[in-house]
């Protein structure tokens, strides 16, 4: 018995009126998104309500989008309620020029990793985390390589010597 | 008598606690794991996790490559169970771009997945019996994995990093000998199974050794995003193939196992009871696949030639085939925009695949959902004042894979 997306809207605009706005549903997954200093209260809205209670992070992660200017990350939280089998998709977007964002991991433990993850690749900053440092990257890493910023190797370029890659 | 005295370093006595740095090239660790781990004699007091030593930036090179050039990719996820990756990859992009796969390949898929999830879950189990002394187990099943592996050979070609099947199907039919060497481990295995559960489960030395090894309780689990047999040991039964079936899975009959304290045993015994429900649904899938007469039994995938790539023969000798063949390896065909979500029962836990896609011919941005990446966080608190030959023991028992962990 999962519990309808219309409800969940309908729960989450009584508490926070228009503060949480963007209501789409993708492939049957609610998603909306948040202003970023609220995404705690959202989630512990999601969390406490008995009547939603999203108390499981599947995924956390954030996205590049270089084109919208003062909303160029946004950090993606997938909540998952195991009871009654509902999934949604909760984002905050933040500027790239002060990426910060509270963290999560106070609320789930799961969401330490995860944040050092997003934090490696993108830089956001996760306020309140207690260990913020790189995790997949060496610590010596002076840029976040999964931003759009840096593309991939051009794979026509030819000033390179592939002779030891085998592609000479 | 010699009278050359042993010097001890000053304050070694008195000192009360040791660091040591276990990995990442250990033998005891399965995989390149590294550990500071502080020591009280033999007791661990605390430890710290270093990942990332084969990370291989899979989600930045999968934006420049189109849907089927990322299944190379998920391979190398969790290599000891491809198929599984390469199975919810496909899944998510016929997700995306709305295809609806017949049965029969649904069927297939099936049993390939179960057939990964039993490799995973064999030597998972079989290496929790090395950690605790008893080798015989490991080298014995392997000959069992290794027909799996013959199925795999036989059905895509490769064995440890499959690339199997496309977006909508299969690349080829199974062919006779697939089947007859399905036929062989369905009647073979469930043997070995049994005499690998003879041989550890009420054995006294392993029980010992692993029954309050690394116990996480339910509630802990759930906060530390546990999924797969690690959570179910937990005592929660959440398994994505019954809570949100893909892949026709709700047409089969199964039960979930579930533990009740979460340590190694339990683990352990969550994963030999699933290889006995994987061994059900393979024989309930390979029943239904004989049912099939006529040309639905020469079914083996969707008929979407805008993404299902021809036939090598047919490429050369139909103009159709030509177009479609030229039009999705030149990258004319772009995806519907859109994010979806989709995640299947790996062999150790949930693995999950989020996929934007901006309308172009690769992914805006993909990201895979890595349950030892998530659970792997845990091991401090699970390891914490247990001895260090334990603290091996539960690292084997959660069944972590390195390339999964540093993607």
């Amino acid at each position: 018995m999962a519990i309808s997306n219309e409800y969940i809207q309908q729960k989450l605009t009584e508490k926070f009126g228009d503060q949480v706005f963007h209501f789409e549903e993708t492939y049957g997954m609610l998603s909306f998104e948040a202003p970023k200093d609220l995404n705690l209260k959202v989630m512990q809205y999601l969390y406490d309500e008995p009547s939603l209670g999203f108390k499981f992070l599947t995924d956390l992660c954030a996205v590049n989008y270089p084109d919208e200017t003062g909303r160029e990350l946004a950090v993606v939280y997938h909540l998952h309620n195991l009871v009654q089998n509902t999934r949604i998709r909760f984002k905050v977007f933040t500027s790239i020029a002060t990426p910060d964002v509270y963290t999560a991991s106070q609320l789930f433990s799961s969401a330490n990793w995860m944040e050092r993850e997003t934090y490696d690749f993108f830089g956001v900053n996760f306020v309140g985390h207690p260990n913020l440092k790189r995790i997949l990257n060496v610590d010596e890493m002076d840029y976040f390589p999964l931003r759009k910023e840096y593309p991939l190797e051009d794979q026509t370029r030819i000033d390179k010597d592939d002779e030891m890659f085998g592609r000479g | 008598m010699s009278d050359h005295n042993i010097t001890l370093a000053e304050d070694a006595i008195e000192r009360k606690t040791t660091t040591i740095n276990l990995g990442p090239t250990h033998p005891a660790t399965h995989g390149v794991f590294q550990n500071i781990m502080e020591l009280d004699g033999e007791r661990v007091v605390s430890s710290e996790q270093t990942v990332g030593y084969i990370h291989r930036a899979f989600e930045k090179l999968a934006e420049r490559r189109p849907l089927y050039q990322v299944t190379p990719i998920t391979d190398r996820l969790n290599y000891c169970s491809s198929p599984i990756n390469n199975m919810g990859w496909h899944l998510t992009c016929e997700k995306l771009l709305g295809v609806q796969t017949p049965k029969r390949v649904d069927y297939l898929r099936v049993i390939i997945m179960e057939l990964a999830r039993i490799a995973d879950h064999l030597i998972c189990n079989s290496i929790v019996g090395v950690d605790s002394g008893a080798f015989t187990g490991f080298l014995y099943v392997m000959q069992y994995r290794e027909l799996i592996y013959e199925i795999y050979e036989e059905v895509c070609g490769s064995r440890l990093t499959t690339n199997i099947g496309r977006i909508g199907g299969f690349e080829r039919n199974f062919s006779n000998t697939a089947f007859t060497k399905l036929e062989k481990f369905l009647k073979e295995y469930p043997v070995a199974l049994g005499e690998l559960e003879s041989l550890l489960t009420r054995n006294r030395i392993f029980m010992e050794r692993t029954i309050g090894g690394g116990p996480i309780s339910a509630e802990r689990a759930l906060n530390y995003g546990f999924t797969g047999p690690n959570l179910r040991a937990a005592g929660v039964d959440y398994d994505v193939r019954v809570h949100s079936p893909y892949s026709s899975y709700q047409d089969f009959e199964f039960d979930i196992p579930v533990g009740k304290t979460g340590d190694n045993y339990d683990r352990f015994l969550v994963r030999n009871a699933e290889m006995w429900q994987s061994m059900r649904i393979i024989q309930q899938a390979y029943n239904k696949i004989q049912e099939f007469k006529g040309t639905e039994a020469e079914v083996y995938h969707a008929d979407v030639p805008e993404y299902y790539l021809p036939k090598k023969e047919d490429v050369y000798t139909k103009m159709e085939a030509l177009i479609w063949h030229f039009k999705i390896i030149m990258g004319e065909v772009d995806m519907p925009k859109g994010e979806v979500y989709h995640a299947v029962e790996g062999g150790n836990g949930e693995l999950g695949f989020y996929l934007i896609s901006d309308g172009g011919r690769t992914p805006f941005r993909l990201h895979f959902r890595r349950p030892c990446f998530i659970y792997y966080q845990a091991y401090p608190e699970l390891v914490k004042d247990s001895m260090l030959s334990d603290a091996i023991l539960t690292m084997s028992s959660l069944n972590l894979i390195a390339g999964e962990l540093d993607a």
